[in-house]
């Protein structure tokens, strides 16, 4: 237990090649928005832009998740590298706002939703009345829905505002006023997240095949958002390290980020393989539908799935001087952050387009191709470019953290 | 030439016993073991323990009884009673997994208890053996090895200036106390 010498006022500069990038990331995801609008595939653009802005939505407010789960543990070694998931707190806003436009419209041009939400599906006289729909329908309706994602995003959002805004108000007044606050508020918001999160999911990818349902879906993921946030954290703090900033993050600290990307990539597989077990065993068509779609048109994206998110982190990350080492948690940070972006593909695509690549009836199906990397590009432009701002706003340590001497001196 | 065996500084506070090991090691005196009744932090890196091997034996535990299953289930299901059963291949190995899981757990914790009380000699029945059974409560103590450590006085007196509570020459290795 050395004396530290850190500078707890340093500040992250966000100038020069990293924001030049994220700004050209920025340019090539309009780009290829513009180019999927104009070329006809409004549809494959919709479905493109869907799994963006919901792959952002999830890391920003998992980002809230993980502030709220270190305050209700009390936990003390993260308090030195708690800027970083508030950064994308902060950024959730954004986030939420980009994904009610996106949802919205892919409601209001019936690309998206259509399944639900097409007129005439809970209209008994009408040609295309469908009975399962229609019974659903108290709760897959516009009003509704809509109602429910902007209760839902916005509550995430007030929170993980409010979370960032205590320990911005704590550098300045020190005291235990604000970690009481952020401790009761962060008790509050688990439970609304925990029982909202399931439903957000259901409603934004599941009843994009409204007809299919899983109670497992819910879980499945959250699981997939949290291990994503969790790589997005571990990527971006190793990323400054790397930099030269945040001097006081040793290898224990990397050490319990892995242990978390470890251990909920291998809770994601539970979960998804809770979901396919039981759909697999029981082999009951309105069921299967599920997994039929997705084996004879998107075989290959289904194994890569598992390949990336099961088999990747537990390898890699199994022994223990990986998790304390800055480039193999690189990489696995990387590897699962795509993967989780295959994870969900395979999850949205094969609702929107039920045949693959194959064209039907001259609508073009999807693919994988300039559309699907550029839309990906663009957001992890917007994302680089938001958290990186939020980030250079404020000190990169919180420095009357009450638990961060603790921190500081954190050691496995 | 004496039949002294061991020396044990018995202290009644970690940072004192903390300090006796940092004193002992300053003077060259190669310590034997160190007894705690709690788990103290950072103890293992000052004395140089290696890192405990418990984790590989757990993965090779483990894959001996994922391996274990999934022999048993294709004897089982492909080569003695192959059945058709919902259409499924006779070796359909999602509806495996949740078994296979249970026995690679299974035999990982077996192994792991069983590895633990070979090393331990904390076999069931067996008499414990310890150099101060009040180690176990609310002594700290620090086992150094008379015989090759020649100079008792030095030793003596740099555990008494670190504040050891008490300085015992022990003729056998271990005491008995059945």
């Amino acid at each position: 237990m050395g004396t530290h010498h850190y500078n707890l006022s340093e500040q992250f500069e966000f100038t020069g090649k990293v924001k030049v990038l994220s700004i050209v990331g920025i340019l090539v995801g309009v780009g290829a928005i513009a180019y999927g609008f104009l070329s006809g595939q409004e549809e494959r653009t919709f479905a493109n832009l869907l799994l963006m802005a919901y792959y952002f939505a999830c890391v920003c407010m998992s980002g809230a998740f993980f502030l709220a789960v270190q305050y209700v543990a009390q936990a003390g070694w993260s308090a030195s590298i708690l800027r970083v998931p508030q950064a994308m707190a902060k950024t959730l806003p954004i986030a939420v706002i980009i994904l009610l436009v996106v949802v919205g419209l892919g409601l209001y041009t019936h690309t998206l939703y259509h399944h639900w939400s097409a007129p005439g599906l809970t209209d008994p006289n009408a040609e295309n009345y469908d009975k399962i729909i229609a019974g659903k329908s108290s709760f897959l309706n516009v009003p509704f829905f809509m109602s429910r994602m902007v209760i839902f995003l916005g509550v995430y959002s007030i929170f993980a505002t409010l979370l960032a805004k205590w320990s911005y108000n704590e550098d300045l007044g020190g005291g235990l006023s604000s970690y009481q606050k952020s401790f009761k508020y962060s008790c509050i918001f688990l439970v609304i997240y925990g029982f909202t999160t399931p439903v957000f999911a259901f409603d934004t990818i599941m009843s994009l095949e409204a007809h299919w349902f899983s109670t497992m879906f819910g879980w499945y993921n959250f699981a997939a958002m949290w291990v994503s946030s969790l790589a997005a954290i571990a990527l971006i703090i190793i990323l400054l390290k790397k930099a030269g900033y945040m001097g006081w993050v040793n290898n224990s600290h990397l050490h319990n980020l892995g242990q978390f990307i470890f251990g909920f990539s291998i809770f994601w597989t539970y979960v998804w393989f809770a979901q396919f077990l039981l759909i697999y065993y029981a082999n009951m068509s309105e069921e299967t539908v599920y997994f039929y779609k997705r084996f004879n048109n998107y075989e290959a994206w289904f194994y890569i799935n598992l390949i990336m998110n099961f088999l990747s982190p537990l390898l890699l990350l199994m022994d223990r001087d990986n998790k304390r080492s800055n480039n193999v948690l690189m990489v696995v940070c990387i590897i699962v952050l795509c993967g989780h972006w295959v994870d969900y593909y395979q999850m949205i695509m094969p609702g929107v387009f039920e045949f693959g690549t194959k064209v039907i009836d001259g609508k073009p199906g999807s693919g994988f191709g300039v559309l699907e990397i550029g839309t990906a590009l663009g957001f992890l432009g917007l994302f680089t470019f938001t958290v990186l701002n939020a980030l250079s706003k404020k000190p990169l340590i919180a420095k009357n953290h009450p638990f961060l001497q603790e921190s500081l001196n954190h050691h496995l | 030439m004496s039949n002294i065996k061991y020396i044990l500084g018995s202290f009644g506070d970690p940072d004192e016993m903390m300090h006796g090991i940092e004193k002992l090691q300053e003077n060259n005196i190669k310590i034997h073991d160190v007894y705690t009744p709690m788990p103290i932090h950072g103890i293992e890196a000052k004395l140089g323990v290696k890192r405990s091997r418990l984790d590989i034996a757990a993965f090779f535990f483990g894959i001996t009884g994922t391996l274990t299953m999934l022999t048993g289930v294709y004897l089982a299901t492909v080569v003695d009673w192959p059945i058709n059963i919902g259409g499924k291949t006779h070796f359909a190995l999602p509806d495996f997994i949740p078994i296979t899981f249970e026995l690679t757990i299974l035999f990982c914790a077996f192994g792991l208890v069983g590895s633990y009380y070979a090393s331990t000699h904390l076999f069931p029945g067996r008499a414990p053996r310890v150099m101060d059974i009040r180690a176990t409560n609310d002594r700290f103590i620090i086992a150094i090895d008379a015989k090759a450590n020649a100079d008792h006085a030095k030793i003596d007196e740099l555990l008494t200036g670190a504040g050891a509570l008490e300085v015992k020459y022990n003729e056998r290795k271990y005491i008995s106390y059945e």
